[in-house]
Order: structure tokens, then C-alpha cells, then sequence
């Protein structure tokens, strides 16, 4: 099943959402704007659907495996690895200073979009290569950036994040890996579970990020500490040496991303080399943090773009149901089908909003000199990512599973590669922070913690955009939603505000529904903003009139089909703990 | 050895071109449009011929409106070292004025070697590079499928219509490819960034001493008929019958 990246939204979203030239300007980025960001998308998209996109099949039916001591990719993998890193697209977000094109989040964020779509678990080893480089960049001294950027930046070597332990899952205070300091260095010994591309064979060295505790660490939280265990000492020269302690144990067999080998992964007195400070490691985690969980938000947007596609595609060719005249009825005709496929359009390009507007702010935070505005924007992204990784792969089960219902039963057979994305995406809404710790944060540390006052921002500023909506939108239901939906949400954040200290259980056990309810909210709200655009445009008759008809349609139909869900979440919010909690343990 | 290369922006291959409803031309408004495949081959010869040593320098030209630019830019991001657009506004124009203009940056750049797609996806005309040979009095090879130059010679392989015909030209020469000659490289993310710093000139047809004939005119553009769907027949019998009755074929 093809693949074409929707280039065209992505660079409606980046002209008129993201306003891409103005965040260049602003960041004083002179040589990047909107005209180099779309040939960088065009030539992605090339990657995307030529090289990517035709092994994504083969990486389910074929997952990588363990042979030996070596882990074996999936077939076609290794050679469209070397190809897309010969395209220099690790270098992308890294500084020139480490042979990198120091481009904008955004940009990134759009581009990652298509690897995403194009084969979720071949693109997951660059991903984990772009976050070690990051925390490389932001925490490690400048004789370890030194040594291993340049090789990560070219894609020659690759990077791994080596978090969870069989003990220490969401509960990181629990990691029991050991560091003991040996000279330059420290020996680090332990287990570690599900490691995305933990180990592989397609590049000659790997570059681990992994979480241990010296031994006379605090204990909890405030005792971890982070260290660079590469796979291969690298020697004075540069180049890959001597074999480290590190190993994969076994892959894990799963339900989706077979691509994407998940190891475990054995140290044993291997070499390591402490990045910043001792007992740092937690607070450099976070730092990454927005970036990572944003990232994997975004890949509920790719994965569910790639079932939409190949579910419209389906539904121009199935051919059920015979006219008078005889002819037959291809079933995107039919007003269920039609139904489901305009939820799917409208719900990814509400996503694709969201998803880029969020990767902005991250843009804006790094880029701003006054410190007023940065703290701004470093507030919008700390509230924003909960709801980008939280919704974003929330939509993503409903999305991926109607491109299944769109099928029918061939959608229940392996072989229309619909189950495929259903499978894959199956693991969205559990890494990185599962959907209930993302709401945890998005309700305490996000909300409560101040009182509600970021989130009132946000409120205010959809507040101005329903002003002008239902003004140039008078009388339409779409109108009509908003202003009901963004009620909801002022309700809900008072609600939960004025109960969470009389009800203590309240903020923990509505949290999901209150993230849903913001996700489905800034949903609409980013819809609403594209469609003054896109209706300014029309007005003037600039522009793409049927892809801008297109948007104005897809808006319509997100507010009154998927915005009305807000109401459903509010009431679930001021139904509060009771009944939830009221259960004695044995009766379940 | 110094390499022009002519590129031409056209309707993207993935699109589907859609008629006007006047009929008076193919609707370009808010198509994708992109290098013509054709072009790009020829590009990608340029560059391999750099790489084998054989050519030094590679210019890309290119002839439209201001978004000729964008194809021009893609064969730089390509690895192309420098661009020509040859400004000619909304000019209507047709293959001997192509030929004409790009007949003057020969002569400006005196190149060794002059690569053309062999036809543009859009009005399939196949002409510009035989023209152009004639205006430059440069021998020719069309519908190249392999290219190799040797001393001061330059040995292209042919695709015609009973084969394969293998010539020897006398450099400088112009060739015309075919899609087989080679598979254009994927462009690299550094080679974007490089694209937007290397130089790209820009000249008008005025500039050039050319006026532009256009001795073409276009009377309507329909688009091809409706395939009616086929039928399935019983037996290879009945398949002879109906293709010498029906559609009276044999």
C-alpha cells in the first residue's frame, strides 16, 4: 500500500498556524523559510514513499530477530537505513557546529511526520537517535559531544534511551542498574527492558543512554544519574574498538512495530562516562521529555494518516451494492463509510494542527531573548505536550481501528495491511508515559499546580478565536459547538479547581477526561483558526479553492461530529470519584 | 569538460491533469508541478559524469516565470553548481524558441557537453534537442541510454525502434535521454541547504537577442475519452470472434 505525505496541509498548517516565516525571522534564522521548509518536505516525501514506505509490510511479517549474539533487521531495512542516513536526515535539528543544519523543531516535527507514516517501526531508530542526541547536546561536556555527535549527526552510528527495569517502569525511582567509578570512568552493570533498537547490526556502533546509581546515591528520585555506554569503546582515533559489557538478552515478541527490535539489554562492568552532574540523570530526562512525548504524540497523527489513506483508497475500490441501472456502488458512497472516513480526515488534520502549533512552542521557548515571552511559551509547551502525546494517541486507537472498519472483513485480514497500523499503534498510548500518567501531569503539574492560570491563558486565546468565529461563521452549528465546547472546558478547569481539595480521589480519577476534553478543545479551536484563513483566502480567491473548500468542510463536519464529545467528558468530570472508587476491591 | 544541462518545470507526474472547462488549455492553477522526469535524468548524467572525473562543471537552465526557479533549485540540491533562469514572464512559447534561447547560453558557455530530457511530460514534443543541435551545429544522439565520453569522442547507446544503435560523436555534442539511462539520486538534506547559497543567474530572452515567434497556436484541449469497462468473454473462440466482428482488429 502507497504512501503520499498530504504536503499540502502540512504546509497550510505550517503558513497559517505555525506562521513558519515569522518563527524564522523571529528566531533569527535568516537563511530558513516557509519555501525551503516545503522543498525539505517535497524531498522527505520522496524518502517517505519510495524507500520507507514499501518495507513497512515486510517489517510486520518480518520482524527483526536475534541470531547469535547479533540482531538481524527486517529485510530491505539495513540498505534503506544506509540510504536515509546518506541523506543526512539525523543531521537535521543538530547544530552546525557537529555537521548539523540546526533547523527549527517545527520543520523537524513536519519531516519526522512522514517517517512515521511511511514505517513506523523503521522510523523509531532515528527517533531514539535525534533524543540521545539531545540530551547529548543539552547535558553532556564538550569532549564527550566532541566524540560522539559528529558520528550520531551522520547517522553512522545510532542512539538508544535505556530507562525501564523489570521494577522501574512509569516508577523510575526504583532503577537498581549500579555505576561504580573506575578512574575517567565508571563500570555499569544491570538490566534493562523494552529498549527500542536497543541493538541492531546496520551501523558499526550505538551509542547507549542509560540511567544508573553511583554507589553512594541518594535513594528514590534524586539518585540517578545518566551515562554514555556505547556499544564499542571509541578510541583515540574516533573509530569503534573494543566490544563493551552491553548486550541484548532476548527481543520481546509484540503486538504491533515487529520492524523495531525491543531488547533487553545485560551490562555487565561496562564502560561508561557520566553525562553533566552525579544524580542529575532524572531532571536531564525531562529536559527531553516534552520533545520525546510530543515526538511520540506525533506518530499517533503519522500512523493514523497512513490507515486513512490506504482506508480511502479501499473505499474507492470495494465495489458493494448494485444501482437500478446496474452499475455497482463503490462504498465510499455509502453515508456510514462516508462517516467514517470524513471522522478519520477531520480528526488528522485537527492532529496535524495541534501536533506543529505544540512543536512550535518549543521553537519559541528555545528562541526567545525576552525572558517575559520565554517563560510564556515554556508554560504553553509544558501544557500543551500532556495533551499532544495524551489525545494525539488516543485518536490514533479510534482512527486506526475505523480504517479496519472501513475494510470490513478484508480489514481483519493481515494481508490489506490495515490491521498492520492498528497493531502498531496499539503501543502509542503506552510509551513514553502511558495515557492516564500523561493526565496525571496534565491535571496536577500542569493545572493545579498553578492554580489553573497557563491553562486560563489558553482559554483566553480560544476565546478570541470563537469571538471572531461566530462572527464570520454566524448561525452554523459549527459556531454554535465551539462556543459550547469551549464552555465545557472553562467549566471543567473551575469544576475541578473548587472540588479536587474537598474531593481528594477527584483529580486522579477524572484526569483522562479532562486531557480528552482539552484535546478535542484545541482541536477545534486550531480547526476553527484555519478555516478564517482558508475562508479570507476563498473570499479573495487566492490560493487552492477545492483544497480550501476541503479544510472549510473537514471543520464543519470535526465540530458537530467530534466536538460535541467535550460535553460528554465534562459530565464524567463533575460526576467526580465516587462511583469509580466506591467498589470494594473484592467485588471486581 | 563543462556540462549544460536544460530543465523544464512541468505538471507533477503523480498529478492528475484536469482540462479547463473552457477547453482552452490543461489547468495548471494550484498544481503541483515539479521537474520533468526527462530533465532529471539528464541532471543526474551530469552529475555521474562529474563524479567519474569527466566533467568540471555542471549549469542548469531553465526557461518560464519566476517558479522556473524551483526546478533550477532542485537539480542545485541535486549537486548542480550553478543555475540560468531565463526570465520570460507569461511568454507563450514553443520548441524552436526554447531552442533559439538556449542556442545563446551555449554559445555564452561554450560547453563540452549538452544533456536535454528527450521530451516534457506535459506536451510530449520531443523537438528542443534535435533543434538545438541544428542551431549549434553540434552532432546529436536522442533517447540516450547509456553515455560514456572517451578522449574527445563521446559513445551513446540509442534506444530505437529495432534495438539498440551505439554512435560516436565528436564533442562538444548534444544528447537527449531516455528513462533508462539512469535512476536520479535522492536529494540530500545538506545539498537543500547548500542549493539556496550557490549562484543562479538571471537573463531575459531581450537580453539573449531573441525574439520570440511562437508561430504555435492552441485551438482546444480535450481530455482523452472515458475507457468503457470490458466484458468477460466464455471462451478464446468466442475472443477471436468478437475481435473480428466487434472490434474488427484482425
Amino acid at each position: 500500500m502507497s504512501y503520499v505525505h498530504p504536503y499540502q496541509d502540512a504546509g497550510f498548517v505550517l503558513q497559517y498556524l505555525v506562521h513558519f516565516d515569522q518563527l524564522c525571522t523571529d528566531a533569527g534564522l535568516d537563511e530558513i523559510n516557509l519555501e525551503l521548509a516545503l522543498s525539505v518536505l517535497e524531498e522527505a516525501g520522496k524518502v517517505g514513499s519510495e524507500i520507507l514506505a514499501p518495507l513497512n509490510r515486510a517489517g510486520d511479517a518480518e520482524g527483526a530477530r536475534l541470531d547469535g549474539g547479533d540482531v538481524i533487521p527486517s529485510p530491505g531495512f539495513r540498505e534503506a537505513y544506509d540510504q536515509f542516513a546518506a541523506g543526512g536526515w539525523l543531521s537535521l535539528r543538530v547544530a552546525e557546529a557537529f555537521g548539523g543544519q540546526n533547523l527549527p523543531n517545527a520543520l523537524s516535527t513536519a519531516v519526522n511526520e512522514i517517517w512515521h507514516s511511511a514505517n513506523m517501526a523503521f522510523a523509531l531508530c532515528p527517533m531514539l537517535s535525534q533524543g540521545a542526541m539531545e540530551s547529548i547536546a543539552h547535558h553532556a561536556a564538550p569532549a564527550l559531544q566532541a566524540a560522539y555527535l559528529p558520528g550520531m549527526a551522520s547517522g553512522e552510528w545510532t542512539g538508544t534511551m535505556n530507562l525501564t527495569e523489570p521494577d522501574a517502569g512509569s516508577d523510575l525511582a526504583a532503577v537498581k542498574t549500579r555505576a561504580v567509578p573506575e578512574g575517567d570512568h565508571y563500570r555499569i552493570s544491570g538490566q534493562k527492558i523494552f529498549i527500542t533498537w536497543g541493538d541492531h547490526s546496520m551501523t558499526p556502533n550505538i551509542v547507549h543512554l542509560v540511567l544508573a546509581r553511583l554507589p553512594d546515591a541518594p535513594p528514590g528520585v534524586k539518585g540517578i544519574s545518566l551515562f554514555i555506554v556505547p556499544k564499542f569503546l571509541v578510541g583515540g582515533n574516533g573509530e569503534p574498538g573494543a566490544r563493551n559489557g552491553v548486550r541484548c538478552l532476548s527481543l520481546e515478541h509484540k503486538l504491533g512495530i515487529h520492524g523495531s527490535p525491543t531488547c533487553v539489554m545485560e551490562f555487565e562492568q561496562a564502560v561508561g562516562y557520566l553525562v553533566g552532574e552525579a544524580n542529575q540523570g532524572l531532571p536531564y530526562m525531562f529536559t527531553m521529555m516534552n520533545h520525546a512525548r510530543q515526538t511520540v504524540g506525533l506518530q499517533g497523527l503519522a500512523i493514523s494518516e497512513r490507515a486513512y489513506q490506504q482506508a480511502r483508497q479501499y473505499a474507492r475500490e470495494r465495489l458493494q451494492g448494485t444501482r437500478r441501472d446496474g452499475s455497482r456502488i463503490p462504498i465510499i458512497q455509502h453515508p456510514d463509510v462516508r462517516r467514517m472516513l470524513m471522522t478519520m480526515k477531520s480528526g488528522i488534520e485537527a492532529m496535524r494542527a495541534l501536533a506543529l502549533v505544540a512543536a512550535a512552542e518549543i521553537d519559541r521557548t528555545h528562541y526567545a531573548t525576552d525572558p517575559a515571552q520565554k517563560a510564556r511559551h515554556a508554560a504553553r509547551v509544558e501544557l500543551l505536550t500532556p495533551v499532544v502525546k495524551g489525545w494525539l494517541t488516543e485518536m490514533a486507537q479510534e482512527l486506526t481501528s475505523l480504517g479496519i472498519q472501513i475494510h470490513g472483513g478484508m480489514g481483519y485480514i493481515e494481508e490489506t495491511g490495515a490491521a498492520q497500523h492498528y497493531r502498531d499503534a496499539r503501543i502509542l498510548t503506552i510509551y513514553e508515559g502511558t495515557t492516564g500518567i500523561q493526565a496525571l501531569d496534565f491535571i496536577g503539574r500542569k493545572m493545579l499546580a498553578d492554580q489553573g492560570a497557563a491553562l486560563a491563558l489558553l482559554l483566553d486565546e480560544i476565546l478570541e478565536t470563537r469571538d471572531e468565529f461566530s462572527t464570520v461563521f454566524a448561525g452554523t452549528l459549527a459556531a454554535e459547538q465551539l462556543e459550547l465546547a469551549l464552555n465545557a472546558g472553562q467549566a471543567a478547569r473551575q469544576w475541578v479547581l473548587d472540588n479536587s481539595t474537598t474531593d481528594k480521589a477527584l483529580s486522579a480519577t477524572v484526569c483522562v477526561h479532562f486531557l480528552l476534553l482539552f484535546g478535542y478543545l484545541c482541536g477545534g479551536w486550531l480547526l476553527a483558526k484555519g478555516a478564517l484563513q482558508a475562508k479570507a483566502l476563498l473570499d479573495t480567491g487566492a490560493g487552492d479553492t477545492d483544497f480550501l473548500q476541503a479544510k472549510l468542510i473537514s471543520m464543519h463536519c470535526y465540530q458537530e461530529q467530534l466536538l460535541p464529545r467535550t460535553q460528554a467528558c465534562l459530565a464524567a468530570i463533575r460526576a467526580g470519584s465516587t462511583h469509580v472508587m466506591a467498589m470494594p476491591e473484592d467485588r471486581f | 569538460m563543462k556540462i549544460v544541462v536544460a530543465v523544464k518545470r512541468v505538471i507533477d507526474y503523480n498529478v492528475k491533469v484536469r482540462v479547463k472547462a473552457d477547453n482552452s488549455n490543461v489547468d495548471l492553477n494550484n498544481v503541483k508541478m515539479s521537474i520533468n522526469p526527462f530533465c532529471e535524468i539528464a541532471v543526474e548524467e551530469a552529475l555521474r559524469l562529474r563524479e567519474a572525473g569527466v566533467a568540471s562543471e555542471i549549469v542548469v537552465v531553465s526557461i518560464g516565470p519566476k517558479q522556473a526557479q524551483d526546478v533550477i533549485r532542485t537539480a542545485l540540491a541535486m549537486g548542480a553548481d550553478r543555475g540560468i533562469w531565463i526570465d520570460s514572464a507569461d511568454a507563450e512559447m514553443n520548441a524552436l524558441d526554447i531552442a533559439c534561447l538556449l542556442g545563446r547560453v551555449v554559445e555564452a558557455e561554450q560547453p563540452g557537453l549538452v544533456l536535454l530530457g528527450k521530451q516534457a511530460i506535459d506536451s510530449d514534443n520531443n523537438q528542443t534537442a534535435q533543434m538545438l543541435a541544428a542551431l549549434c551545429d553540434f552532432p546529436q544522439a536522442t533517447f540516450a541510454s547509456a553515455v560514456t565520453v572517451e578522449g574527445d569522442q563521446v559513445v551513446v547507446t540509442r534506444e530505437i525502434d529495432g534495438g539498440l544503435q551505439t554512435l560516436a560523436l565528436d564533442l562538444p555534442a548534444v544528447i537527449s535521454t531516455d528513462l533508462r539511462l539512469n535512476e536520479p539520486r535522492y536529494v540530500k538534506l545538506p545539498e537543500i541547504m547548500k542549493a539556496k547559497k550557490k549562484p543562479l543567474t538571471t537573463t531575459t530572452p531581450e537580453q539573449l537577442g531573441v525574439h520570440l515567434e511562437n508561430t504555435l497556436s492552441l485551438l482546444r484541449v480535450e481530455p482523452p475519452a472515458e475507457r468503457s469497462p470490458g466484458i468477460r468473454v466464455e471462451s478464446v473462440d468466442q475472443l477471436i470472434e468478437n475481435l473480428k466482428h466487434q472490434a474488427k482488429v484482425l
